[in-house]
């Protein structure tokens, strides 16, 4: 898509750049979860994600992750160029296993968290964000 | 979603909850000659408690046309489910007698004939009326408003919604939550707000820097009514800085947030709340997917997406009511509740018809006030109409026809781009075309009519952009306005289709060749949401198109080819 200056005049300064079709999962998203698990299976389970639906601005989407039993949550923007976001990891006496931060994505895409609970075991979840030109309310 | 037949039965059988609704009630109503007053809001109170919600002004002070859409499509688990169902198929499945006036009130088709018949509707001294009736019945009823409330209109626009808070305030409302107030700029909120004699609740305001709650709009406030405790929590519109111009109210972030929605119901459950009522602007098809999701809420007033529909929608044990736009409707819902839980409702949606409704004196006397310094410049004709002028629809409406024809010729431009908002009363053909009336369909605190160059690539981006908004199958990723409106472009769209495919066969109209992804086009619009869009006014724009035509007509509109419903 050729952009030129006054499209991004009218249209909007980051969100202009990265509307347009969802972003698949690429291959560095893969590489990184097998990394983390080292090849284990991944149910679902004790592992929460609160990402907004749609993002008030890509740049810097408000993200929160939890859990009552990892040791370890990773979290992962499948959509992105690098995939990897950050790496949680709690000590046996964590009061709360909970992080909340901010991500930068690229476009619409999944946003993923794996946790590593204490017993060895692996789960995840995930959330489609949307990032969007916008500018149609009723 | 239940359907009707459903409901009545689910709501007879289910030993919690009894329902009720003013339905019946029309039926006779419409077959009779006139209707008086006594008639139109003829309610047998019932229970112990009275919600009274009125939502989606958009600074209509004065009764209007308002003609209802006759295309509405739903999409994924509510494609063809209310409030996607229009017209003559609407009629049936409420039991509407045609030509009646709730087909008028309620329903699109015959409109010009219906609206001669039957006349204006809306008119906040109407309201009053109303919202007095049944105060005298109930004198501790409970008066929300669901937002879009300071925004709409010339005066509103002049005043920076002084004119709506003044006569709001002659209404005496609980609460209240929010949309489009914000595009006042978050300085002009906070003034207004700090003085607002009623609560202004938003559990999903929050400050944008920290991601905390905003001190200034609470996200819930107790009531006690009827001897019975009551939380009204308040729901803003989710998608504010997305489908408004999020540099005028940057201190804020929104969302639908239904954690926090959850966290909420079940604090103010733990403070005693026996009821708990959600003044949503989620629009319908998010607050329906809410009620699913979030245990606790018994009722939800629903806003934004301008549905108006005779009976509550009941998801789980939640009531959905839904109650229209533009002062045109008001509805009443009388609540059972006891031992902290709600038995049973009964509830009637009141059409405002203007000429059946004694305006309230007083209050007609506070509008006179705030329109008294802009009464000649609001009764300026500039021109005629040939045709009815309508917005409402998925995908086009004549107003904006007129609106992007008016772009295509005093812009110079090959293709316009005129925003699916679904506020703009109508025009009937062979009424004047006043300033008022211009205005109520374009004022905006960002109607800057622009001119660019787009390549077709990207005016392909933006149409599936748009449609996702709109068709997207999961109603959390639904902003609730309607498809942007073309001029000059034609296109085909597949609503069952995912983003990137819904769009196809992209025309240029004026020389019937399709459109090249890599040519580049002039194109011309309004309300972009970015800060420095220039250009002049929409409303200068689309007077001075108007004035040169002396008398506008619009052809129908086929340039919109929708298939996958």
């Amino acid at each position: 898509m050729q952009l030129t200056r006054r499209n991004a005049i009218l249209m909007g300064t980051g969100a202009v750049l990265v509307a347009g079709l969802p972003l698949a999962s690429s291959a560095a998203g893969e590489d990184a979860i097998a990394a983390f698990t080292g090849g284990a299976d991944v149910g679902e389970g004790d592992i929460k994600l609160t990402a907004p639906e749609i993002a008030e601005n890509g740049n810097t989407v408000p993200i929160e992750v939890s859990s009552d039993s990892a040791v370890e949550i990773m979290v992962l923007a499948l959509g992105n160029p690098t995939p990897a976001v950050a790496t949680f990891k709690y000590g046996p006496l964590a009061a709360s296993r909970t992080a909340s931060t901010r991500i930068r994505l690229a476009g619409t895409q999944d946003v993923m968290a794996i946790a590593k609970l204490e017993d060895g075991s692996f789960v995840k979840t995930s959330s489609t964000v949307k990032v969007t030109i916008g500018g149609c309310g009723g | 979603m239940i359907s009707r037949r459903d409901f009545l039965q689910t709501s007879m059988a289910a030993s919690a909850l009894l329902g009720a609704s003013g339905f019946g009630q029309w039926g006779r109503i419409a077959a009779q000659q006139s209707l008086t007053q006594d008639q139109l809001l003829q309610f047998d109170t019932f229970g112990n408690v009275s919600l009274i919600h009125i939502t989606d002004i958009h600074a209509q002070l004065k009764p209007i046309y308002f003609r209802e859409p006759s295309v509405n499509l739903g999409v994924g688990p509510n494609k063809g489910e209310v409030p996607h169902v229009t017209g003559a198929d609407f009629r049936r499945l409420y039991g509407i007698e045609d030509g009646s006036r709730s087909h008028y009130a309620l329903s699109s088709g015959d409109f010009t004939a219906l609206a001669e018949g039957y006349g204006r509707v809306g008119g906040l001294d109407r309201v009053s009326t109303v919202i007095n009736q049944i105060r005298s019945d109930r004198p501790d009823a409970l008066l929300l408003d669901g937002g879009d409330t300071w925004h709409g209109s010339y005066t509103c626009h002049h005043t920076q919604g002084q004119d709506m808070v003044d006569v709001m305030n002659a209404l005496k409302p609980d609460a209240m939550t929010f949309h489009w107030e914000f595009t006042l700029g978050s300085d002009r909120v906070r003034e207004i707000v700090e003085g607002l004699p009623f609560a202004a609740l938003g559990q999903n305001i929050f400050d944008a820097e920290w991601d905390e709650p905003a001190e200034l709009f609470p996200p819930y406030k107790f009531f006690e009514r009827g001897g019975v405790k009551i939380a009204v929590i308040g729901q803003a519109f989710p998608y504010m800085p997305i489908a408004n111009p999020g540099w005028m109210f940057p201190e804020y972030a929104f969302g639908i947030r239904d954690e926090n929605m959850q966290k909420m119901v079940d604090q103010v459950r733990a403070e005693g709340a026996e009821l708990v009522v959600c003044l949503s602007h989620n629009g319908f098809d998010v607050d329906k997917k809410m009620a699913g999701i979030v245990k606790g809420i018994d009722v939800i007033l629903s806003g934004h997406t301008h549905d108006a529909l005779p009976e509550p929608v009941l998801v789980g044990e939640t009531i959905i009511v839904a109650s229209g736009s533009n002062g045109k409707f008001v509805s009443r819902v009388d609540l059972d509740v006891r031992d902290g839980q709600m038995m049973g409702f009964r509830h009637k949606l009141i059409p405002i018809f203007s000429d059946v409704i004694t305006p309230d004196a007083e209050v007609t006397a506070v509008i006179d006030a705030v329109r008294a310094p802009y009464e000649d410049t609001l009764a300026d004709v500039i021109g005629k109409t040939e045709s009815l002028l309508y917005r409402r629809g998925n995908f086009n409406g004549t107003w904006d026809d007129v609106i992007c024809d008016a772009l295509l010729s005093e812009r110079e431009a090959d293709i316009a781009l005129s925003p699916g908002v679904r506020w703009g009363p109508s025009l009937l053909p062979g009424q004047d075309i006043t300033r008022e009336d211009l205005w109520n369909v374009t004022s905006m605190s960002y109607g800057e009519a622009y001119r660019t160059e787009m390549t077709g690539e990207y005016l392909h981006v933006v149409l599936e952009d748009v449609a996702d908004n709109l068709f997207n199958p999961d109603p959390y990723y639904q902003q609730g306005g309607d498809m942007v409106r073309t001029g000059g472009l034609g296109y085909r769209i597949d609503i069952s289709k995912p983003q990137g495919s819904r769009i196809t066969e992209m025309t240029l109209l004026k020389t019937g060749e399709r459109i090249d992804p890599s040519k580049t086009y002039q194109v011309a619009g309004w309300a972009s949401v970015n800060e420095g869009t220039e250009g002049p006014p929409i409303w200068d724009v689309v007077e001075a198109h108007i004035r040169n035509q002396g008398t506008v007509s619009v052809a129908p509109n086929n340039s919109v080819e929708v298939v996958g419903i």
